[in-house]
């Protein structure tokens, strides 16, 4: 009897704590006290933070001067301005971070250029890696907001190709539409309901992408009055920007409370600035997506689509990789200055980061109140 | 022989007990059907008589044409597959008509047309299954606290999947059937609602079914505790106190000077499970009906936490923001 309920006493708690996760845990307090504004992090689980590699050589000073690239080689529309032996260091560094040779197939000058005529724009590749320069040079100029928390002395971090591609042609984290559901009951899930990574293996609808990252759909649910108004939300909507949210929270490696107050979500006067960079980041993915990738439409080929026809897209993981800070936030793009772009002025441009938010509420923020 | 309580209950064997005779207007009872030693162990040992009667013939065919229904549409949702139903079955859902259906009777079928049919035949099944509760408490001469305690879990779930999407104009306002899926329709229901922890019936709704957990601990203790005095055999104390009841009763007043009676921690009971439903389909009712942000509503009424401001603007509400 005695041996029963000691082999129960083991077993049942054991059996109870069956969902829990074993190993060292590293808490973070980043709000007031009592409000859950805390980070929790699974060490033997984090996500590693990606490497940097070295530029193929140093540039120097003196490589910046000389003829321009424009002046050297014929259809340069974008990198023109830059010296000749920068344009050629450059290039060097993007053949490693895109399309390295050895480790892809087909790999090397030749996964872009005809090495017969280097200037021709016969293969796509070439034309698609035109467009994605001027893309990280608008998200290196237009999306300066979104780098705000990088407070690195060296500027902002910013974003080179190697932030996505990490040695790849097709960066490995990205996303396309999911395929109509059919219209009718066999196999309908409805666009949710099903174990999906997107959306951390809940129920909620897994492709918030379409409708959230690219287009201008409004992802704000919550009703700016406390009483019923002509505003109109159904729970649906909600459900829809949780899975984005669910997206953000496993693709950052944080919890809600990392940008949240969640005594009320929407409220912005208590959430971290953290919520503001994630603001930018949403607009610079949307951007990015609707007006350098998706607006390459037909230089597409099959292979680079996904089942539905369009094309694998951005969203929060393919640069942040599960890290909050891609690459540790190692400002990369200090070396790699033909990729940085002057700010477009015009209605796009969002205002100054230092407008949005003060420096001292940044400080603020992550010490615990009282 | 050891000392005999609830717990080393001798489980009797003898002829069966068939219940009191009933009037004219009753059917028959099926049962009894016999005895069980591992029923015995949690309770009587007697399975039967049951009596099914007309409301409850309805109400179980209704109850399994709804959960039949569910069933396979989970099943048609991983294409007729029993291994995908199996693994997917905690995630699988019958959502409810979306919202662009609005109150349409019968939307398409696989667009929230088996949701309501599911809802009607489980509505159907469990208000009939009420009025068995109501009318077998009647034909034993017993009080209905049972069917109104029921009732008021009923009134819950109607509000829930019914009269909350009448008021909102929407059936897309209410649950869907499915695990993960209703849970996930919680989250996202509060957070549409600006937090639901700051309604006050949700607030009182807790209050109700945490005390009605610690109400509950606190009378099968004293009376496990007075066990070895009889004190299992409750019901004669309320009228006959023997030293069971006593002990119970100047344990409490020592320990926190009163004490409930051997009746009225029973309507203690009753009515905090009840009021944890009553109080709750308040709160659902009023939300998107009457209050459409719970949290500024606390703003407004000056029960809203304020923490220290960390000075982040809204940045879409700058001169020149992207959209």
């Amino acid at each position: 009897m005695t041996r029963k309920l000691v082999s129960l006493a083991i077993i049942l708690p054991a059996f109870l704590l069956a969902g829990c996760e074993f190993g060292t845990k590293v808490v973070e307090q980043t709000g007031p006290r009592g409000a859950g504004t805390f980070q929790v992090a699974n060490k033997s689980t984090m996500a590693v933070v990606g490497k940097v590699p070295d530029p193929p050589y140093p540039l120097t000073p003196d490589m910046l001067q000389g003829p321009r690239a424009k002046e050297t080689y014929q259809n340069v529309k974008v990198l023109g301005d830059l010296s000749t032996e920068e344009f050629n260091y450059t290039m060097a560094s993007i053949t490693n971070w895109v399309a390295p040779d050895g480790t892809v197939a087909n790999g090397g000058c030749n996964y872009c250029h005809n090495p017969e005529n280097m200037a021709s724009d016969e293969k796509y590749t070439k034309v698609v890696a035109r467009k994605m320069l001027q893309m990280t040079r608008n998200i290196n100029s237009t999306w300066r907001p979104h780098f705000q928390a990088s407070l690195n002395t060296g500027g902002n971090a910013g974003v080179t190709c190697w932030t996505c591609h990490r040695g790849q042609p097709v960066p490995k984290y990205n996303w396309s539409e999911s395929l109509p559901e059919p219209n009718r009951l066999n196999g309908n899930h409805h666009g949710q309901n099903a174990p999906a990574q997107t959306v951390a293996y809940a129920s909620l609808p897994n492709d918030p992408f379409s409708a959230l990252l690219q287009g201008k759909n409004q992802i704000r649910v919550q009703a700016t009055s406390a009483y019923p108004s002509s505003y109109k939300s159904p729970i649906e909507t909600t459900e829809k920007t949780y899975g984005l949210m669910m997206h953000m929270s496993q693709g950052l490696g944080v919890n809600c409370t990392y940008c949240h107050n969640t005594q009320n979500f929407a409220n912005w006067s208590q959430s971290r600035t953290q919520r503001v960079s994630a603001w930018y980041g949403i607009r610079m993915v949307r951007d990015s997506n609707d007006n350098y990738i998706s607006a390459l439409g037909d230089v597409w080929p099959a292979n680079r689509r996904g089942p539905a026809g369009d094309p694998r897209k951005i969203y929060c993981t393919t640069c942040h990789q599960g890290v909050n800070k891609p690459l540790g936030g190692y400002p990369m793009l200090k070396d790699y200055p033909g990729l940085k772009g002057t700010p477009v002025a015009g209605p796009a441009a969002p205002p100054a980061p230092a407008d949005a938010v003060p420096v001292a509420a940044a400080a603020d923020t992550a010490k615990p109140a009282g | 022989m050891a000392y005999q309580n609830i717990f080393t209950q001798v489980q009797l064997r003898g002829e069966f007990e068939p219940g009191v005779p009933l009037g004219p207007h009753n059917d028959t009872r099926f049962g009894p059907f016999g005895y069980t030693y591992w029923m015995g162990k949690l309770g009587g040992t007697q399975i039967g008589p049951v009596y099914l009667g007309t409301l409850g013939l309805a109400s179980l065919i209704c109850g399994t044409l709804a959960f039949c229904i569910i069933g396979l549409n989970f099943w048609a949702q991983v294409n007729w597959d029993p291994i995908q139903f199996v693994r997917q079955l905690f995630w699988l859902s019958l959502e409810p008509p979306p919202a662009k259906y609005g109150l349409k009777v019968l939307p398409p079928l696989h667009e929230g047309g088996w949701w309501l049919i599911t809802g009607f035949f489980l509505t159907a099944s469990v208000l009939l299954w009420w009025a068995r509760t109501y009318r077998r408490a009647k034909e034993l001469n017993m009080g209905t606290h049972v069917a109104w305690a029921f009732a008021s879990a009923i009134w819950l779930y109607l509000v829930l999947g019914f009269i909350r999407p009448l008021a909102m104009g929407s059936w897309s306002e209410a649950v869907p059937f499915g695990i993960f899926p209703h849970l996930d329709w919680t989250a996202a229901f509060s957070i549409r609602y600006g937090n639901l922890f700051y309604n006050p019936f949700h607030a009182l709704s807790i209050t109700f079914l945490y005390g009605s957990t610690l109400l509950f601990a606190m009378h099968g203790a004293t009376i496990l505790a007075v066990g070895r005095y009889g004190g299992e055999r409750e019901i004669e104390q309320i009228t006959d106190r023997g030293t069971a009841s006593e002990r119970a009763a100047l344990f409490w007043r020592w320990t926190m000077g009163f004490n409930a009676t051997m009746e009225s921690i029973h309507r203690w009971a009753w009515w905090f499970a009840v009021l944890t439903t009553l109080t709750g389909g308040i709160g659902i009712l009023l939300t998107g009906t009457a209050v459409d942000n719970w949290y500024l509503w606390a703003v407004e009424h000056h029960f809203a936490l304020a923490y220290p401001a960390t000075g982040v603007v809204d940045p879409a509400t700058l001169p020149g923001a992207p959209q």
